[in-house]
C-alpha cells in the first residue's frame, strides 16, 4: 500500500544551551537546566532516538506518551521546522500543520484578514479561502465581529475563529498537536468532530494528544513514543491501555489483608488477600471504564463454616456506596467452607462506573448475624477514563455523577426531519455549572 | 538546489504576498496619524538637519539648496535604514511562525525589507512637491528612482538576513542594529556632500556601497548633476556581493533557527 509518511531511523538532538526554555520538552529542560549551569560543558539531549516507522495514506495515527517524550520533536521534524540530526524522513504530499490554533494571528487585524492570514500560513491558496471563506465563517461563528481586530476578541472566539480555519484545510497529511487540549467542553466538542470528519475523508493524519480517549476514537492505530523512541507501535487501543497502566497510582493489583487493623468479626473466616484479575486471572494494574474485571478474594478459615456469605462493596471517594455485590444478594449458596485457605471469584461484566478512585469494603457473614470478617475500605481501585460511549469524550470527575449505564440515544420520528429551515440551536448543557449546582449537597 | 529552492519559493508567493500585505497593514494600525508617518519622519529631519547643519553649522551643499540636498538623500536612507532595522529583528518578532510552521524563512526579512517601499513612495510624492517649491524642473534621471531601489533593496535584504539569522542566537544584534544605522549615517554622504571628504579618503569611502546610491539619487533630482555611473556600478556590484553572502549565509543558519530562537 502507498504510504504517506516514511520515516527512517531520525534521529533528533538538542545541544543543552540551545534549548527553548519554555517551550521545548518542559520537563527534562528543568532537570537539565539545574546542572547545566557550568560553562564549556556541551550537553546533549537526544530528543528522538533512530525512530522508524510508516503511515499508510488514509491513516489516522495517534502518538502517545508523556510530556517530553519526543512527540512533539517528532512533528516539528516531519512538518520540516526543524532538521533531524540524522535519519531520513519522507512525506508525500501536501503537508500541513497545526502545531497550534491560530499561528499568525495578528492582533491588529479583522477576523476577516486573520483568516486570509492563518490559511495562507498553513498552506492554503488564496483561491481556496476565497471559495470557502463562507464555511469558515459559518463554522467559527463569530460572523458578527469579522471586521473587528481580533485584539477585541475573547480568547474563545480566537480560538474559534482559528479552529475554523484548520478545519477547512485541504492537505494530505495533517500534522496535529494538542489542539483538543484548549478551549470550552463546546469548542471540544466541535473540534473532535471536525477532527473526526477529516480523519474519514481520506486524510493522513498524524495526532498528538494527552486526550486518550480522542485517541481511541479518532485512531485505529498508536504509536507510543517514550525517551525518544517508539516504545510501542499497534492498535490504539492496547497501545493506550498499556500506556495508561505505566502511570503511577493506578493502583496495584493485589493487596495483603492479612494484617490489616481495624477490622471486626469472630475470625472463623478472614480475608487475607484481594485481588483485581482481568478475563485471563492475570493481574490488572489498570481498569477502565467499562472493563471486565475479576475480584479474587483470598481467606482462611479457621474451623469450618457452614452457609458464609461473602460481599465486595464499592465506595466513592466521597464515600457513597455505589454498589453491594454479595453472594446473598445474588442467591450463590455456598454450603460449607472447611478450614484452611481458600478463594472465591466475583466476576464483573462491566465496570460500569465513572472514573475515579474508589474504596473497597468485604465482609464475610453467616445466617443470625454472626459477622465473621469486615474490612472497611481496605482497598483502593483507581477506575481510568475510557471512550465508554464511542464519543470520544471524556467524562471527568464528578461532573457526570457516579454510573455509567450502557445505553445509546435515539430521535422521535416527529422532529426527526429537517423540517425547520435553520440550524437547530440546542441549548448547550454546561458540565461546569451543572456538576457545581449537584455537588452543592 | 539551487533552482529548487527558488521554486519552492515560488510555490509560497501567496503567503509571501501575505506576509508583506501583513506588515504593510499592520504598520501604522492605532496610530493617529498614520501613514502621514512615512512623510513626517523624513521630513522632520529634513527640518532639523536644514537648521541646525545647512543654517548653523553652514554644511555646504554644492550649491544645491539645502532642504533639497538633504530630503533627497534622507529618503533612500530612511527606507534603507528601516528596511534594515525591520528585517534585522524580523525573525526574533516572528519567533511563533518559526516555531509553529514551515515555509522558506527567506520569506520573512524579504516581506520586513519589500514594506519599507510604501513609505519610500508616498514620501516621495513630498520630494516632487519640494521640487516644484523650488523650482526645479524634473529631468528624465528622476525616473530612475524605481531602478536605483533595487541595489538599496538588495543591500538591505542581504544584510538584513544576517542581522536577523545572529540575531535568532545572539540577541546582542538587537541593540547593535540602532547604533549601526546610526554609524552609517555619519558615513554615508546624507548630512554633508561627498566633496567636503578628503580626495585620499574617497576611495576608502566608496566601499560603503550607501555612497555611491545616493550620491546618485541624489543626482537624479538636479538638473545640474548627473549619475557617476562607474561609482554607481561599483556600489551596486557591492550590494549584489552583500545579498548574496546574505542569502548564503542565512540559507546556512536557517536550519537551527527553530532550536535555538
Amino acid at each position: 500500500m502507498a504510504y504517506s509518511i516514511l520515516v527512517e531511523n531520525l534521529s533528533k538532538r538538542y545541544c543543552i544551551g540551545e534549548l527553548d526554555r519554555e517551550r521545548m520538552f518542559r520537563a527534562a529542560m528543568i532537570r537539565f537546566f539545574k546542572n547545566a549551569f557550568r560553562k564549556g560543558e556541551t550537553e546533549h539531549i537526544w530528543a528522538l532516538k533512530d525512530i522508524s516507522f510508516s503511515v499508510e495514506q488514509g491513516e489516522v495515527l495517534g502518538i502517545v506518551g508523556r510530556n517530553g517524550a519526543g512527540k512533539s520533536t517528532l512533528l516539528k521534524v516531519l512538518s520540516r521546522i526543524t532538521y533531524p540530526t540524522s535519519g531520513s524522513m519522507k512525506v508525500n504530499g501536501r503537508v500541513a500543520s497545526l502545531l497550534e490554533v491560530g499561528t499568525g494571528f495578528h492582533e491588529e487585524l479583522t477576523g476577516r484578514e486573520n483568516i486570509y492570514l492563518n490559511g495562507s500560513i498553513l498552506g492554503m491558496k488564496r483561491r481556496e479561502i476565497d471559495a470557502r471563506m463562507d464555511e469558515i465563517v459559518d463554522f467559527s461563528g463569530v460572523e458578527k465581529f469579522l471586521e473587528t481586530p481580533i485584539k477585541r476578541y475573547s480568547s474563545g472566539m480566537r480560538l474559534r475563529l482559528g479552529f475554523a480555519v484548520a478545519a477547512h484545510l485541504d492537505a494530505d497529511v495533517l500534522l496535529v498537536d494538542e489542539v483538543l487540549a484548549v478551549g470550552d467542553a463546546e469548542f471540544q466538542k466541535k473540534c473532535l468532530s471536525a477532527m473526526g470528519n477529516l480523519s474519514t475523508s481520506g486524510r493522513t493524519v498524524l495526532f498528538v494528544s494527552h486526550n486518550m480517549e480522542a485517541v481511541e476514537n479518532l485512531c485505529r492505530r498508536a504509536i507510543w513514543i517514550h525517551d525518544g523512541g517508539v516504545f510501542q507501535d499497534g492498535p490504539a487501543r492496547e497501545v493506550i491501555q498499556t500506556y495508561l497502566s505505566t502511570f503511577a497510582g493506578a493502583g496495584d493489583s493485589s493487596y495483603e489483608l492479612k494484617d490489616m487493623p481495624r477490622r471486626r468479626g469472630n475470625g472463623d473466616i478472614r480475608f487475607t488477600r484481594i485481588e483485581l484479575l482481568d478475563d485471563d486471572r492475570r493481574g490488572k494494574p489498570l481498569i477502565r471504564c467499562g472493563d471486565g474485571l475479576v475480584v479474587r478474594l483470598h481467606y482462611e478459615a479457621s474451623r469450618c463454616v457452614r452457609s458464609p456469605h461473602f460481599a465486595f462493596e464499592l465506595f466513592s471517594e466521597f464515600g457513597t456506596k455505589v454498589t453491594s455485590a454479595n453472594t446473598w444478594a445474588s442467591g450463590f449458596e455456598i454450603p460449607l467452607v472447611t478450614p484452611g485457605a481458600g478463594f472465591i471469584e466475583l466476576e464483573l461484566e462491566s465496570l460500569n462506573i465513572m472514573p475515579g478512585r474508589y474504596y473497597i469494603s468485604l465482609w464475610s457473614a453467616g445466617v443470625g448475624s454472626i459477622w465473621y470478617d469486615h474490612l472497611e475500605q481496605c482497598a483502593i481501585m483507581d477506575v481510568t477514563a475510557s471512550d465508554f460511549y464511542h464519543s470520544g469524550r471524556s467524562l471527568k470527575g464528578s461532573h457526570c455523577g457516579l454510573v455509567l449505564f450502557p445505553c445509546s440515544w435515539k430521535m422521535g420520528d416527529r422532529n426527526g426531519g429537517p423540517a425547520c429551515g435553520e440550524r437547530p440551536s440546542l441549548p448547550e448543557v454546561d458540565l461546569e455549572t451543572d456538576a457545581r449546582g449537584s455537588d452543592r449537597t | 538546489m539551487r533552482s529548487e529552492s527558488i521554486r519552492e519559493f515560488w510555490d509560497y508567493r501567496e503567503l509571501f504576498l501575505f506576509l508583506v500585505w501583513k506588515d504593510v497593514k499592520v504598520r501604522y494600525k492605532q496610530t493617529m496619524l498614520g501613514a502621514s508617518w512615512a512623510v513626517i519622519q523624513p521630513f522632520l529631519t529634513m527640518v532639523v538637519f536644514t537648521l541646525f547643519f545647512g543654517k548653523f553649522a553652514n554644511m555646504p551643499s554644492d550649491g544645491i539648496p539645502y532642504p533639497i540636498f538633504s530630503y533627497s538623500a534622507l529618503l533612500p536612507w530612511t527606507y534603507f535604514s528601516g528596511a534594515l532595522s525591520l528585517a534585522g529583528n524580523s525573525l526574533v518578532a516572528n519567533k511563533n511562525l518559526l516555531t509553529k510552521v514551515y515555509f522558506p524563512r527567506v520569506a520573512i526579512p524579504a516581506s520586513s525589507v519589500l514594506c519599507g517601499l510604501v513609505d519610500f513612495a508616498i514620501a516621495f510624492l513630498v520630494l516632487l512637491v519640494m521640487m516644484a517649491y523650488y523650482g526645479i524642473v524634473p529631468t528624465w534621471e528622476l525616473l530612475l528612482w524605481p531602478v536605483l531601489i533595487l541595489p538599496l533593496m538588495s543591500l538591505a535584504l542581504g544584510g538584513g538576513m544576517v542581522l536577523a539569522a545572529l540575531n535568532v542566537r545572539y540577541r546582542d544584534i538587537k541593540h547593535a542594529i540602532p547604533f549601526a544605522v546610526q554609524i552609517l549615517l555619519f558615513i554615508s554622504p546624507i548630512i554633508y556632500p561627498t566633496s567636503v571628504i578628503p580626495e585620499r579618503y574617497r576611495t576608502l569611502m566608496a566601499l560603503n556601497p550607501l555612497v555611491g546610491i545616493i550620491d546618485a539619487f541624489r543626482a537624479t533630482v538636479l538638473p545640474t548633476r548627473h549619475v557617476d555611473w562607474q561609482q554607481l556600478g561599483f556600489s551596486a556590484l557591492t550590494c549584489l556581493v552583500v545579498f548574496l553572502v546574505g542569502l548564503f549565509y542565512f540559507r546556512k543558519a536557517e536550519k537551527h533557527f527553530a532550536d535555538v530562537i
